[in-house]
């Protein structure tokens, strides 16, 4: 089973959902978490443990200018401006390059070629017997996040349980993450800014065609608004985490709520028992 | 004019929030941009009144025209996005997983391929108390959010070049939105929270800014939610060389501020509104130093 913890909004504890539910089913399974906010993982913070670093490359066009004639063919068909050509030189721009490698394609002259450039990073370590932590990490500067989430949930691929922590927002990097999932939890606040960025939230989910059910976190107990968007969409709130200066803190620390307050371990062990049945799957 | 950028790399720090309160402080005349197109909060806080809309045209994707297509798979196998799917008489472009690349129409050896327009958002033109305001929507889903926020700038500049100050409402990350915020902007506030995340994805956010040679000043939100972690980032912060203008207490009558829809510093005298109207002075002072700077 795949799960995807996402938000819309950002702050509104993604990653201490997904950490807490890895750690809880740590104890009977084998669990990967892959961070899949590859712009500011923090999985990392909650598990430290020694880590292996592998490359994500991209590759991107290498100009020969011995060879080139300057025709601007290149220039003309790259979507993204990052080709232009003057009379005697050729600029490229690597950060709007999106690897494609049309340029190669379309260059008459064979002139061009490509090489590969380093984009970011996968990290993989084993913090707990059980579990698998691998983490994406966009080089700082480069803009593109969708290819390291590729690279990170490949070395996934395989795994029997994968829940991911997802970017906020609802574009590119959401649909990558969400993408092959068969359920996602969407963590909200009961404020109008969580509201109105969960019922974005909500909509990519149904355009995916991937079950979502709510976690309502920071509750200050007026979620009234939110539990009535909930009904009328026909999402299960799964779980209300209230708002407590404790919890807070347990978590800006960079501990997990499971292990400092074992309480909340039923919690997270019946919120995976919603999930399973979200996403179809009998456990 | 002076362009800054709110920003925070980690979500939900209370970018909006701080945005909305400097919006309704600062003097002089201002536009403001909600750069955040994925999930744009600010004018839940500003009520802004629409002027006018016009759509937004991301990238154009590709189309397989069914009748052309003989299925040889030469664009499935030249595709580096998996945006190729077969099935039924003719392939088909996925358009959540095309990147407008073009090459597909290149390499079909029918022309079965064309790139199409599409509408991917809309761009709102809108009258608050404080100046204009530009804002968007995203279709949900759909890529390009760094093109919108693209035209979500050049829109503001279009329209309200000579205002004092351009005051933008930035997306969180350091990705394709984050880049197209800052781009062309001369000072970033970045709001953080002491939290060890929020120290992780403040020093990623300042790398990235440092690429862009501008004025980094930080605003601590939250700050008595962990004065140990507060102070990691004050010492950060000094060693980086980087002014910390404002720390900002906890306080309820912020979210009683949201559920309002106004500026924490509308709702009545509070520390939080306190706070904001001293991180509001010392902005001023570094607005006044840029200026004399500049000139």
């Amino acid at each position: 089973m795949r799960l995807a913890v996402a938000s819309g909004k950002g702050g509104t504890g993604k990653t201490m959902v997904a950490a807490n539910l890895a750690f809880m089913l740590t104890q009977t399974e084998r669990v990967t978490l892959v961070d899949c906010d590859v712009e500011e993982p923090n999985l990392h913070l909650f598990f430290p443990a020694p880590a292996t670093t592998t490359e994500v490359t991209g590759p991107v066009p290498v100009v020969d200018e011995n060879t080139c004639q300057y025709c601007g063919l290149c220039e003309e068909f790259c979507q993204y401006g990052a080709m232009t050509v003057l009379r005697s030189r050729v600029l490229f721009f690597p950060e709007l390059c999106h690897s494609c490698g049309g340029c190669t394609l379309v260059c008459p002259n064979g002139a061009i070629h490509e090489e590969p450039k380093q984009i970011g990073t996968t990290t993989i370590s084993t913090p707990l017997p059980r579990l698998n932590l691998i983490s994406g990490m966009l080089k700082t500067g480069n803009p593109h996040a969708v290819p390291i989430i590729r690279a990170a949930k490949k070395l996934a691929a395989s795994d029997p349980l994968v829940i991911c922590d997802t970017a906020p927002g609802t574009s590119c990097p959401v649909v990558e993450t969400l993408d092959g999932c068969d359920a996602c939890i969407l963590v909200t606040e009961s404020t109008p800014f969580g509201l109105h960025d969960l019922q974005l939230a909500v909509d990519v989910t149904a355009r995916l065609g991937v079950p979502a059910g709510i976690i309502i976190n920071w509750s200050d107990g007026k979620d009234q608004a939110t539990i009535e968007f909930c009904m009328d969409h026909d999402l299960e709130v799964m779980m209300t985490i209230p708002f407590d200066r404790e919890i807070a803190a347990i978590q800006s620390r960079g501990e997990l709520l499971c292990r400092v307050r074992p309480e909340w371990q039923k919690a997270f062990a019946a919120l995976f028992v919603k999930c399973s049945t979200l996403a179809g799957v009998d456990r | 004019m002076i362009r800054l950028a709110v920003i925070s790399g980690k979500g939900g720090t209370g970018k909006t929030m701080i945005t909305a309160a400097l919006a309704q402080l600062l003097p002089g005349s201002l536009v403001l941009a909600d750069c955040d197109v994925d999930a744009a909060n600010l004018e839940l806080l500003l009520n802004p009144k629409l002027i006018r809309t016009e759509p937004f045209m991301g990238m154009k994707n590709a189309v397989i025209d069914p009748a052309l297509c003989t299925q040889c798979g030469e664009c499935m196998e030249h595709c580096r996005f998996g945006a190729i799917e077969a099935g039924g008489d003719a392939y088909r472009v996925s358009l959540l997983r095309c990147e407008g690349c073009a090459v597909c129409t290149h390499v079909c050896p029918a022309t079965a391929v064309t790139m199409q327009p599409r509408q991917t958002g809309e761009v709102m033109y809108s009258e608050t108390e404080r100046g204009h305001l530009v804002h968007a929507r995203l279709v949900p889903g759909a890529g390009n959010s760094g093109l919108l926020v693209h035209a979500v700038k050049k829109t503001a500049m279009r329209q309200d070049r000579n205002c004092d100050l351009f005051l933008i409402d930035g997306p969180p990350g350091t990705g394709c939105p984050l880049i197209s915020t800052i781009s062309g902007v001369d000072i970033v506030l970045i709001v953080t929270e002491p939290s060890v995340s929020g120290l992780h994805d403040l020093k990623r956010v300042v790398a990235v800014c440092r690429q862009f040679r501008l004025r980094i000043l930080v605003a601590i939100n939250r700050f008595d939610l962990d004065e140990s972690l507060t102070d990691s980032i004050r010492q950060w912060c000094s060693v980086e060389k980087i002014s910390l203008v404002g720390k900002i207490p906890f306080d309820p009558v912020v979210i009683e501020s949201v559920r309002k829809g106004v500026p924490v510093t509308s709702a009545g005298a509070s520390p939080a509104a306190q706070a904001i109207q001293m991180l509001e002075s010392n902005f001023e002072q570094e607005l006044r130093h840029y200026r004399d700077h500049r000139e």
